[in-house]
């Protein structure tokens, strides 16, 4: 057949759209993994520990803050650590599971997305109720399965002294935020981020652009902009990977503050410290307890876990090379009262940015009060509306 | 190919239409092996992996099933109106719409009727408001001449963005503080698993859904007329049809099988609708479509095989030590050789005509 290959302009065109689909379904889910535990050699069978996140172990955020946390499991002896990225938060995180602990043997699971605690934790804990089940922030409940446990640390502590060298650089005293999704868990970061500053100068304001997704990078660097070109100066996020936002910031000559893990390498000049979650604590305290044969079923372990920098649920990032000696004094004095437990970021008098008294002279929250794990409303200072 | 209103039956071509896109999943498959070579796994390890985690056992087909079945619902929002000569790539956004219409009407109804009348309310809820999100794509099209395909693209991103304001704000229940969701249907009214398995209901709506589309199409007046505008609008409309109404009325078949998958995600998988409803079905169902060359019966077959692979990414990759994306590339490999492929159909001289057959008309592809 001699016949030359023709194609018609409307065949190009169907397989240059069928062909960008693909870059659409990259979002969509496939699991990746990788095995990173210790083969174990020795005659006690080690014990397998699933962790699962929601995106790339290496997004310099929540997941790979997680997947470093399991790095730190694996170097223990006795588990054999096995992972899956890239799963979404949809009956692929059941089969991930199912799959974990009837194929692999796993006999402790850490699904750490905030998605998939219900109805997919609790479904497959139900199953299996020899698996234990913990989940970063969610909350447990009476009359939850009971090898469900849940975790999460006070990490607005840790933004509160981001606050305080954020207050230190910005010349403007206009700060910005990027912030995923008005919910209890960053509405408390930015909080604490504000009060951190307004310690230092009352008059700092703190400007907030919710983009309503936990990743869209070009809502983010547009966030950024906007943000510089209204005159902020220090900038700071809470979205699943603050790659963009800190890349966008030292671009744009303005200084950052980094989340989830440390993101110095992506910024050397422009980034001053960060709040970074430390799973390696937790992680390996858990490991621990269940290699001591404690389990959520018999009660050994508390089915919420929470906790500050007194109990190394996180730390800052090394400080930058424009943080000044006062700066570095400031944050420090309030990181030893983190350190043991006597700070209180949230004490009266307190305002909301609608002019609403949250607390009134003499009352405060402790980091335990449950009224802030249901946190609805922004403090006065921030720019911005939940 | 797929456009045309009829086909004379051979053997050969039937053969042709298999022969070629088996051959490019081989291709596919081999390519994807010096991959796993280059990256230091063993390529027939990875193969049976594959096999084992997507098709080997009844409960590896579970699992490929349970992927596979938003994806064949979706991908008829592609395949049917591609019959009229459309490109619709709204799937997404009329999913999205699906899980909101369903979701409104099973809260709305609580429990006031017994379940199964609830059921069938949220299914034609979602149905309704998926049809009527990709009608409106069919209407700019044949009323305004706008392109249906930026169009429906683009009225993904305001139906997501509608769900993201809808869950966030009016409909949402305080008590979700994580992961902002409306309040939840009943447990009651909540689409369970086929017996004996862990596969909810949404696969036979699917596979059932795949074979009614092929039957409207290929053997009904009004299939034949829609293949007709396919084919040539002017020459439909000399001929009388009326080409508007066709239009829309596909659309609106189209959006309502998503919108169905939408209701099927609420009212099987998550019971309350909230930003998973967009995570990518809709565009996995537009590449199941292309795939499948439009034709409703493959999608389903070509749903099943993505939802092999989809599921074969875990354990795949736990025992073999290979990168994140290995997964993807593979996924890649196999839709981009299936695509080229395209461009094979009557080049070998093996599947040509020997000699003009005995007018049998029967209107196969």
């Amino acid at each position: 057949m001699t016949e030359k290959l023709k194609l018609s302009r409307r065949q190009i065109v169907r397989g240059i759209l069928a062909t960008t689909a693909f870059g659409l379904t990259s979002k969509f889910g496939t699991g990746c993994s990788s095995q990173s535990g210790t083969g174990q050699t020795s005659e006690d069978e080690p014990l397998v520990v699933g962790f699962i996140y929601v995106g790339p172990k290496d997004d310099f955020g929540y997941n790979q803050s997680h997947a470093e946390g399991a790095a730190a499991v694996a170097e223990l002896t006795g588990f054999k650590v096995i992972e899956q990225a890239n799963v979404p938060e949809t009956q692929a995180v059941q089969e991930t599971m199912r799959e974990m602990i009837e194929i692999d043997g796993a006999k402790v699971l850490f699904p750490t997305s905030f998605g998939y605690f219900d109805p997919h934790i609790l479904e497959i804990a139900e199953e299996f109720p020899d698996v234990q089940f913990f989940h970063a922030g969610g909350l447990y409940e009476e009359g939850m399965p009971a090898n469900v446990g849940s975790y999460f640390g006070y990490i607005d502590e840790a933004q509160y002294l981001a606050g305080i060298v954020a207050a230190h650089n910005t010349k403007t005293g206009k700060l910005g935020f990027v912030a995923a999704k008005p919910i209890p868990q960053v509405l408390r970061n930015i909080n604490g981020y504000t009060l951190g500053a307004k310690s230092i100068n009352p008059e700092i304001t703190t400007q907030v652009v919710f983009t309503g997704d936990w990743a869209a990078p070009v809502k983010e660097a547009e966030a950024v902009n906007s943000m510089v070109n209204q005159g902020a100066d220090v900038i700071t996020c809470h979205v699943d990977s603050p790659k963009v936002v800190i890349e966008t910031a030292s671009k744009r000559g303005v200084f950052c503050t980094g989340y989830h893990t440390d993101q110095s390498a992506l910024a050397p000049e422009a980034y001053l410290t960060g709040a970074e979650w430390d799973w390696k604590s937790i992680y390996t305290q858990y490991a621990n307890w269940v290699k001591e044969g404690k389990s959520l079923m018999n009660g050994d372990i508390p089915h919420i876990v929470r906790g500050g920098l007194a109990e190394n649920f996180w730390e800052l990032s090394p400080y930058g090379p424009a943080v000044s000696e006062a700066a570095k004094a400031d944050a420090e004095a309030i990181k030893e009262k983190f350190a043991d437990a006597s700070m209180v970021i949230y004490s009266g008098e307190l305002k909301d940015n609608e002019g609403q008294v949250i607390l009134s002279d003499g009352e405060a929250y402790e980091q335990q009060a449950i009224e802030l794990e249901t946190t609805d409303w922004l403090v006065d200072g921030v720019q911005g509306s939940v | 190919m797929f456009l045309t209103a009829i086909d004379r039956y051979s053997w050969r071509k039937s053969l042709e239409a298999i022969c070629i896109p088996v051959g490019a999943v081989l291709v596919a498959l081999i390519i994807f092996g010096v991959f796993c070579a280059v990256v230091g796994a063993n390529p027939f390890g990875v193969y049976g992996s594959i096999y084992k985690a997507a098709f080997g056992g009844w409960s590896a087909w579970q699992r490929t099933f349970i992927q596979a079945s938003p994806l064949m619902l979706s991908a008829l929002c592609t395949v049917l109106p591609a019959r009229l000569g459309l490109v619709i790539i709204g799937n997404e956004g009329a999913l999205v719409m699906g899980g909101l219409g369903a979701i409104a009407v099973g809260l709305s109804l609580g429990e006031s009727l017994p379940p199964l009348l609830v059921q069938i309310g949220m299914a034609m809820g979602g149905m309704l408001f998926g049809g009527i999100w990709i009608a409106i794509a069919g209407a700019l099209r044949h009323y305004r001449a706008v392109n249906e395909t930026i169009s429906s693209l683009l009225l993904n991103y305001i139906a997501i963005a509608f769900l993201n304001h809808l869950v966030g704000g009016p409909m949402r229940d305080p008590s979700s503080l994580n992961k902002p969701s409306t309040f939840p249907i009943a447990e009651i009214n909540r689409l369970g698993d086929i017996p004996g398995t862990r596969i909810h209901y949404g696969l036979l709506y699917g596979l059932i859904a795949c074979i009614v589309a092929y039957i409207l199409i290929q053997r009904t007046t009004f299939g034949f007329a829609a293949r007709t505008a396919g084919g040539n609008v002017r020459a439909a409309q000399i001929a009388g049809l009326p080409v508007g109404k066709l239009t829309i009325i596909i659309c609106f078949l189209a959006g309502s099988c998503a919108g169905l998958a939408g209701m099927v995600e609420v009212a099987a998988v998550h019971g309350v609708a909230n930003e998973s409803l967009n995570v990518g079905y809709g565009y996995g169902g537009i590449l199941v479509a292309f795939v499948a060359r439009h034709n409703p019966l493959a999608s389903a077959l070509v749903a099943t095989l993505l939802g092999g692979i989809l599921a074969s990414g875990g354990i795949l990759q736990r025992s073999h030590d290979l990168p994140d994306a290995t997964v993807l590339v593979f996924q890649g490999l196999v839709f981009l050789m299936v695509l080229y492929s395209d461009s094979l159909y009557g080049r070998f001289a093996f599947f040509q005509e020997r000699e003009t057959l005995p007018s049998n008309l029967s209107p196969i592809e």
